[in-house]
């Protein structure tokens, strides 16, 4: 590691964080229009379709619908979205295309500052999308008050940990098609396997296992469990095993941009 | 000496390839310096140690009389930038593209405001500050990288190729600001490929070229001593012509087809060759910075 000293952030970061905001002011009227419909179209799709089908499910020994089984994993997977791809490709956009990084490095901003700024931007975006997201889903009834109102601080801890991981693979890859592998590899089998659209008790045991390194799953576990107004100490866990991916990632890529960034 | 910048044996390798190797100079306050070279000479890699870019090597660098590694944000909050590459936010306004950058320099917004008012006059850009970035010219939006650049009132400004790609009349816009911006004392450091640039801005001025200093000196003392007062350029030469300018000793540049002559007394001598060696075309000008920049740095390809 050719890491020139410790990590360099102050309060500065805020700024960065900040002319994000700024520009997702200006196009708000879009970029609140996917949270808002999209669970309209999941929950009317999965709702209205495949409840028919299912009928209802097994959680915590009560039957409950299909519906609002899978409302919450899509809040989860919202934050996911939200704060990844933030990460990846709008961060690389701005990194390789807008040369934005290079201009704020001229400036008193130090490159952790700059990645800080981005990682706390990529989790706000998820506390943003969850809110409205969340805000909709309500409407149906489907979530549990007041326990639901600690879905929206878990969206900015889920947001860091997805923002983080994103931003490790902008520090890698060389130009932006590259992201497809991720995607493919990481975000789109924890969005089928991490107990979102089905228990992931009809899973075989080793598949359970493997479904445990995925930080949605316990995204899922945590969404849901405050949806249906249950409060539990085994929640910790989930909450540690996030905290813990995020002070993996975060710090790691900080140490990777730096690498990618100072020449 | 009252030293912005001063570099001792500044050296940046990367990997196996050396990209500035070892060069010393010094600018003064108030003073314009230009960096200039063909491409991969140095110029780059040389400004992004100063402003804090990219760690350098090996050797010593002061700006502000502060060392580089103990006083870099206090030294990246003194000098303003201006990249090669347009990087401003083109989703936001003109104005707000000014703002922005001046949070990154914990400017207070309303100082930021009046600031941003004050330099979008200065580059004459106070009719468009509601229009988005993305509609401007790329003369306006270099207009807007040099506003950009002076948002903190820098004490040194540095300027890495400011006109090129542009068409001559936003060149001179930029050169006007730039000349306005040195009389009123502002430390300038320039690198650029435009040798015309260079004579009207800078003060003094080095020439590299493979991360080494070439020459140093004002850009009239360079051009006096490197090619002389005047240059003769013939087209064609024939063989009578060479046989004449070897027997008289004169310096000169054979480039096959056309023959640079760097000569002093030039009357006689033009008068002599006009009338009995020309067939095709000859003529007589002042020297420039740019017989001595490729009578340095020769005149094949580079990259």
């Amino acid at each position: 590691m050719t890491r020139q000293g410790p990590f360099r952030i102050s309060r500065r970061f805020l700024h960065v964080w900040k002319r994000n905001l700024t520009i997702y002011r200006k196009n708000w009227k879009i970029s609140f229009l996917p949270p808002l419909l999209e669970p309209l179209f999941y929950l009317l799709a999965f709702g209205v379709g495949l409840n028919a089908l299912v009928g209802s499910i097994q959680y915590r020994g009560t039957e409950i619908s299909y519906i609002a089984f899978i409302a919450p994993a899509l809040i989860s997977i919202n934050i996911m979205y939200n704060a990844f791809f933030e990460t990846t490709y709008s961060s690389f956009v701005r990194m390789y295309y807008q040369k934005t990084f290079d201009a704020m490095m001229a400036t008193p901003l130090f490159v952790d500052e700059i990645i800080t700024g981005e990682i706390f931007w990529g989790a706000t975006k998820s506390v943003i999308a969850t809110l409205i997201m969340q805000g909709v889903i309500s409407l149906f009834g489907l979530i549990d008050y007041p326990a639901g109102l600690l879905i929206i601080p878990l969206s900015f801890l889920g947001g860091m940990a997805f923002a983080a991981i994103g931003m490790y693979f902008t520090s890698i890859v060389a130009q932006i098609d590259i992201f497809n592998l991720p995607i493919f590899l990481f975000i789109t089998p924890m969005f089928l396997f991490s107990g979102t659209f089905f228990p992931l008790e009809t899973l075989p045991a080793w598949a359970q296992q493997l479904s445990l390194l995925f930080p949605l799953t316990h995204l899922v576990s945590l969404v849901r469990a405050l949806a249906f107004g249950v409060i539990e100490p085994a929640l910790a866990l989930n909450v540690l095993y996030l905290i813990v991916f995020t002070l993996v990632f975060f710090p790691w890529s900080l140490v990777k941009m730096q690498r990618r960034l100072i020449k | 000496m009252d030293f912005v910048i001063e570099a001792q044996g500044l050296k940046k390798t990367f990997g196996p390839f050396v990209a500035v190797d070892g060069i010393s100079f010094g600018v003064s306050r108030g003073e314009c310096f230009g960096l200039l070279g063909p491409n991969g000479a140095g110029k780059t890699s040389t400004i992004r140690m100063i402003y804090g870019f990219s760690p350098r090597t090996a050797g010593s660098l002061k700006i502000f009389g502060l060392g580089i590694d103990e006083g870099l944000r206090q030294i990246k909050s003194r000098i303003g930038v201006c990249q090669q590459e347009n990087s401003l936010d083109t989703e936001l306004t003109v104005l707000q593209n000014l703002e922005v950058f001046a949070s990154y320099f914990d400017i207070e917004p309303s100082s930021a405001r009046r600031r941003a008012e004050d330099l979008l006059k200065f580059i004459a850009l106070e009719q468009r500050r509601d229009a988005p970035v993305i509609e401007l010219s790329g003369g306006l939006m270099r207009r807007l990288m040099l506003a950009r650049a002076l948002i903190n009132n820098p004490q040194l400004l540095i300027l890495d190729e400011p006109t090129t790609g542009l068409d001559p009349q936003s060149r001179h816009q930029i050169w006007n600001r730039l000349e306005e911006l040195r009389a009123g004392g502002l430390t300038i450091l320039l690198t650029t490929h435009y040798m015309e640039e260079a004579s009207r801005l800078c003060d003094r001025l080095i020439i590299m070229d493979h991360g080494r200093i070439l020459v140093e000196g004002k850009p009239v003392d360079l051009v006096r001593q490197y090619a002389g007062r005047d240059v003769i350029e013939v087209s064609e030469p024939t063989d009578r012509l060479r046989s004449f300018i070897s027997s008289k000793g004169l310096p000169h540049d054979d480039l096959g087809h056309r023959l640079i002559i760097y000569c002093d007394n030039r009357d006689q001598i033009y008068g002599e060759i006009s009338s009995q060696y020309c067939q095709e075309g000859c003529i007589l000008r002042m020297a420039t910075l740019e017989d001595v920049f490729l009578k340095l740095t020769g005149r094949e390809l580079r990259e």
